[in-house]
């Protein structure tokens, strides 16, 4: 199948390319990029004033499969990733059970093939997610594993997580932490702080999250492993790793949406729905959050895609699980709150989803050339999106973003040359 | 203002001073009705008033119980190990059997913080918050003011300390509010490890020392010491909090005469509060127990629409 891409705002971070130009695609690469291309296509695209982007690029997904199906599947999260501007996503491995044989990663490989994007599975850095003793990284890593990470839980046991750093290297993938010390979070729900106390609710502090994050830099100076640190939400995070880089420790990045969208003040009103760990933190993290955005500091936006069945939801936000999806309102929010609001470039923000991610997770995608992977985002930044429960095609809404009205639609998603999403 | 136009009664965050002018103004209505012989009026007749208690509780659900009896409501109480609850039913579906069978009135008590919120947002009978986790207990603050403004003719210019385990405390949060609201000076008086800074939240003072406290304080509330809501070790020994915060007799002469003591009860004598105290002219707390049936009466009664009080007459 050939596609011609034409007048659209080409923006490509790894080259530097923001122009307005044409795109013709055959197969499954970029043949040919150019001003006014005369060239025969099975389809066009009319990318006036639409920005094209390459193919985004979310590092941290919950697909759920195996064994949450009725959450959401790897076909069914790769359609939701499609219709999100997503080419290439990375799976959490905190699935039942957990991934970390290589069966299991086949199995997830296999999955992924029925859809319509690239799909790369994290593996557990520890056997069950247990903290106890590293995985077979090698063999995990063999089956098509992109990196480690036990997401949903940290890897308290100091001595565990620097042999991981260490013998992660072996292999040039990254260890990939969710930072947090279960015995300052407390079983909380929400972050610690004036609307803990106001609400009553059990306080995680940001020290649960720093703390960690502080040791694990160390131990990646010490190692000189590659850190990954998910979902940082804390003003101290942000200090922690800009001089843990300053220092030229191995370490990057993710926040997500979330963090530099909302505050601890929506708990009151979304209950159930703005509970996810990291906790929704106050408004001089939401700022720093953005100032490390701006820096550079965070190098990664991901969604941590959390999908949870209305009745799990619909419940005490005490007995409620963690987590919320993202993927739908990644675009949105980031030309609506960064873009719009904090006047970041579409370059800065989008380098953040391709380039930025693929180089993390060593993946041969997230930019546009010719001869380059056919993966392709156009994206109407004008237009007004309406997040509603049918806005989301997600199997879950549990979303606090259902109600706002947003700027920014994706209106095609081109992966491997074929459309994945418009028409 | 003669009436209430709300549907629940979840917290004092958001209840007006003027609502609770009103509700402790009725409740001083329906304690002169316990002085007759009849102790009941028929303005809840026909109506179903359901306890749903998902904690241990007895003074706050008998009270509960009592007051809408006395208002000639249908009582069911509900408590959680005896429920299909323990079977795995959540509570949205609960609820919806308990207004298929027309459930006025949800009294609930609940160990989440913010479940009755949660609850009232699905439900169309009228839900009442009988304590959730450490975030609310809107009736006991109610029935505190009411009692305090019984002996102190109101609450204006008052200070009032509030003591013991803040952090763990729904029934601090809310008085705190309503304190506040009707112009008190609250100082909140504990460990720092059971009062955290962020209670600056609410403008109120904060205390380490009880003794530096104590000697300018008009109402003292002594919380209970709840062992059994405190995850971990929040301060060395019984024996050593009882040295710093408990309201002795030896403190008690260090008070302003006319101090006025409370306990929201259960009490642990001989930890937060001495016998000799907790039976002296000063405390209050039976009074306390007696004001809170007429304040939840005046809840329930508001809460269903009512006005005209002088039109009420005793049920023969």
């Amino acid at each position: 199948m050939s596609i011609l891409i034409k007048n659209g705002t080409v923006i490509d971070p790894k080259s530097g390319m923001e122009e307005k130009t044409d795109i013709y695609i055959e197969n499954s690469i970029i043949l040919k990029i150019g001003k006014n291309l005369n060239i025969k296509a099975a389809k066009i695209i009319d990318a006036e004033h639409k920005l094209v982007v390459p193919g985004l690029i979310d590092i941290h997904v919950h697909f759920r499969e195996p064994g949450q199906e009725g959450k959401e599947t790897i076909l069914g999260g790769s359609i939701v990733a499609a219709k999100s501007g997503f080419t290439s996503v990375c799976t959490m491995a905190n699935t039942t059970p957990p991934i970390d044989n290589q069966a299991l990663v086949k199995f997830i490989k296999l999955e992924a093939e029925k859809g319509p994007i690239n799909i790369y599975p994290v593996a557990a850095v520890t056997k069950g997610l247990n903290g106890e003793e590293i995985s077979e990284m090698g063999e995990l890593y063999a089956a098509g594993a992109v990196g480690f990470s036990d997401d949903g839980k940290p890897v308290t046991n100091a001595l565990v997580m620097k042999r991981a750093l260490e013998y992660a290297k072996m292999f040039n993938v990254p260890v990939i932490a969710h930072e947090e010390d279960p015995m300052l979070s407390d079983s909380g729900i929400m972050n610690q702080g004036e609307q803990s106390v106001l609400l009553g609710l059990r306080g995680i502090p940001s020290e649960s999250e720093e703390t960690m994050i502080a040791r694990d830099v160390l131990l990646a100076k010490s190692t000189n492993g590659r850190l990954h640190v998910q979902h940082i939400s804390t003003s101290g995070s942000v200090q922690i790793i800009r001089e843990a880089k300053n220092k030229g420790t191995n370490v990057t990045v993710e926040t997500c949406p979330h963090y530099f969208t909302l505050t601890d003040k929506s708990v009151s009103e979304h209950l159930s729905m703005a509970k996810m760990n990291p906790p929704l933190r106050t408004e001089k993290d939401r700022l720093a959050i953005i100032e490390g955005l701006r820096d550079g500091t965070i190098d990664v936006i991901a969604t941590d895609h959390a999908p949870h069945q209305a009745q799990e939801k619909k419940q005490e936000i005490e007995y409620a699980p963690f987590g919320i999806v993202g993927l739908e309102t990644a675009v949105p929010l980031v030309i609506t709150v960064l873009v719009n609001e904090n006047k970041f470039s579409y370059m800065d923000v989008f380098r953040k989803m391709t380039i930025r991610p693929a180089e993390i997770m060593g993946l041969n995608r997230g930019y546009i050339a010719e001869n380059g992977p056919a993966d392709i985002t156009v994206i109407d930044p004008e237009k007004e999106i309406h997040v509603t429960e049918d806005f989301l095609i997600s199997k879950c809404k549990n979303s606090p973003f259902i109600g706002m009205k947003l700027k920014g639609s994706v209106d095609f998603t081109i992966c491997g040359g074929k459309i994945v999403y418009g028409n | 203002m003669k009436e209430i136009k709300r549907k629940d009664l979840l917290d004092i965050t958001t209840l007006s001073l003027e609502e609770i002018r009103l509700i402790c103004d009725s409740a001083k209505y329906f304690k002169e009705i316990f002085t007759r012989s009849v102790k009941k009026v028929p303005v809840l007749r026909g109506k179903t008033v359901v306890t749903l208690f998902f904690e241990p509780s007895t003074r706050t659900r008998i009270s509960f119980e009592l007051a809408a009896k006395r208002l000639s409501a249908d009582t069911i109480n509900i408590a959680a190990t005896t429920s299909s609850l323990v079977k795995g039913e959540s509570l949205i579906d609960t609820v919806n059997t308990l207004e298929a069978m027309n459930a006025d009135f949800i009294v609930m008590r609940h160990p989440g913080s913010l479940a009755p919120h949660f609850l009232a947002r699905h439900s169309k009978a009228s839900v009442i918050n009988g304590g959730d986790g450490n975030h609310a207990h809107p009736t006991q603050a109610l029935l505190d003011a009411y009692s305090i403004i019984e002996q102190k003719g109101s609450l204006e210019g008052l200070h009032i300390g509030i003591v013991g385990d803040i952090k763990h405390s729904r029934v601090a949060r809310s008085d705190i509010e309503i304190f506040q609201k009707m112009g008190a000076k609250v100082t909140l008086i504990g460990p720092p490890t059971l009062l955290p800074d962020e209670f600056k939240v609410y403008g109120c003072g904060i205390s380490y020392d009880l003794d530096r406290v104590l000697p300018d304080l008009d109402v003292v509330n002594m919380l209970r010491i709840q062992r059994e809501r405190q995850k971990g070790s929040h301060f060395p020994s019984i024996r050593e909090y009882a040295k710093y915060f408990s309201l002795t007799r030896n403190r008690l002469k260090n008070c302003k005469s006319d101090i006025v003591v409370m306990h929201p009860g259960p009490m642990n004598r001989g930890i937060e509060i001495d016998d000799y105290v907790a039976d002296c002219e000063n405390a209050i707390i039976n009074q306390q127990v007696t004001n809170g049936i007429a304040v939840r009466m005046s809840v329930f009664y508001l809460l269903s629409g009512g006005t005209p009080l002088e039109g009420v007459e005793p049920v023969e």
